[in-house]
């Protein structure tokens, strides 16, 4: 055995081997939720981040050894954000034939879902650091680091409240709308979006594909606007 | 490939040195999808050309977020002090995002007459 543990040895310094567990790790969890039916809950990350949280833990490898591996996938968040003006291009006659509704839904869901969550998270005594944390939840995860980083929070914490944002979003969005007997699919979608961004987009594809294709505009858009909003509306906090 | 992969950093690098030259708020690559998408507006060619590219990489864009995801495990305790805000916060919050949202959208559809054409 003193052969594996060389071998481990030198692997377990080198980034190859992190970057591929990151990968298995998905694989599995995407192989996982596509088995649950795609179910809300059956997040893809989350089970990703739970085989790899537990790995680090049983190896006992320290999380700056790990994103030495990792940081080749993290690099790709910054090209992603980019890309995501492709889809808002490939809407864009849908998003100017419904120009107001989309204004107006875009500006009161953003600045509700900001306000909302700063409010609330204030009220319980949160610090300032943690309100910085909290305040892209809504916004799709590559922008949502950004965002926090910039603000003085802390990105890794907020990647996991953004997860956890799209999944209750993904979970509530079709009974809510029924209840408050919302039928038009492009404010469902869009408004999923909005609040819930890619997890929230994948469901509304889910159930229907103009609300899929409005929920992807609201996505993209939110997160071009929450960039500017957070800022201001955290400085009402602080 | 090559080129639609150089047009999406170059995009980025634009907007991560037009945010820093500024001293804008906005995370360098917003700013760089806003660029991309003007560009794409202006000219069918850049459009057809970064289509694939950028479709390959949003396929599996929750990939990304798994390495910063696991950086949770420096903040396990965090997370049992504030477990139960942190959930309130959420859910309150994503409810009423959704409820106003939706419901902006419905209004201001019916007040200027924009009706969803799949309805009828």
């Amino acid at each position: 055995m003193r052969e594996f543990a060389e071998i481990w040895s030198y692997l377990a310094a080198s980034p190859l081997i992190w970057l591929t567990a990151t990968l298995i790790a998905y694989v599995i969890g995407d192989t996982l939720a596509q088995a649950a039916g795609r179910a809300p809950l059956a997040n893809p990350v989350l089970i990703a981040v739970i085989l790899l949280a537990a790995l680090l833990w049983l190896t006992r490898t320290s999380y700056a050894t790990y994103f030495e591996g990792a940081q080749f996938v993290h690099f790709l968040l910054g090209p992603a954000t980019v890309a995501l003006a492709i889809p808002l291009w490939q809407q864009r006659h849908a998003v100017r034939r419904a120009f107001l509704p989309i204004c107006a839904a875009l500006l009161a869901g953003s600045v509700t879902a900001v306000l909302s969550a700063l409010a609330i998270g204030h009220a319980l005594g949160l610090s300032p650091q943690l309100l910085a944390t909290l305040a892209p939840k809504s916004t799709t995860a590559p922008v949502a680091l950004g965002i926090s980083q910039s603000l003085g929070g802390s990105p890794t914490l907020t990647a996991v409240l953004v997860i956890l944002t799209g999944m209750i979003g993904a979970i509530v969005v079709t009974p809510l709308m029924n209840a408050l007997r919302i039928r038009d699919w492009r404010a469902r979608g869009f408004a999923v979006g909005v609040a819930a961004h890619g997890i929230g987009t994948a469901r509304a594809f889910q159930v229907n594909p103009q609300a899929g294709a409005f929920a992807g505009i609201g996505m993209a858009l939110n997160a071009m606007l929450t960039a500017f909003l957070a800022p201001w509306v955290l400085g009402l906090f602080q | 490939m090559i080129h639609a992969l150089t047009l999406i950093l170059a995009c980025q690098l634009a907007g991560e040195a037009l945010t820093r030259l500024f001293g804008w708020p906005a995370p360098g690559p917003v700013l760089g999808m806003a660029l991309l998408f003007v560009l794409m507006l202006a000219s069918g060619r850049v459009a057809a050309l970064v289509q694939p590219t950028g479709e390959g990489i949003l396929r599996h864009l929750s990939l990304l977020f798994v390495p910063a995801g696991v950086g949770v495990v420096g903040h396990l305790q965090q997370l049992g002090t504030y477990g139960a805000g942190f959930a309130l916060v959420l859910i309150v919050s994503t409810v009423l995002a959704l409820a106003v949202g939706a419901g902006a959208f419905v209004i201001v559809a019916r007040l200027t007459g924009n009706r969803d054409k799949s309805d009828a």
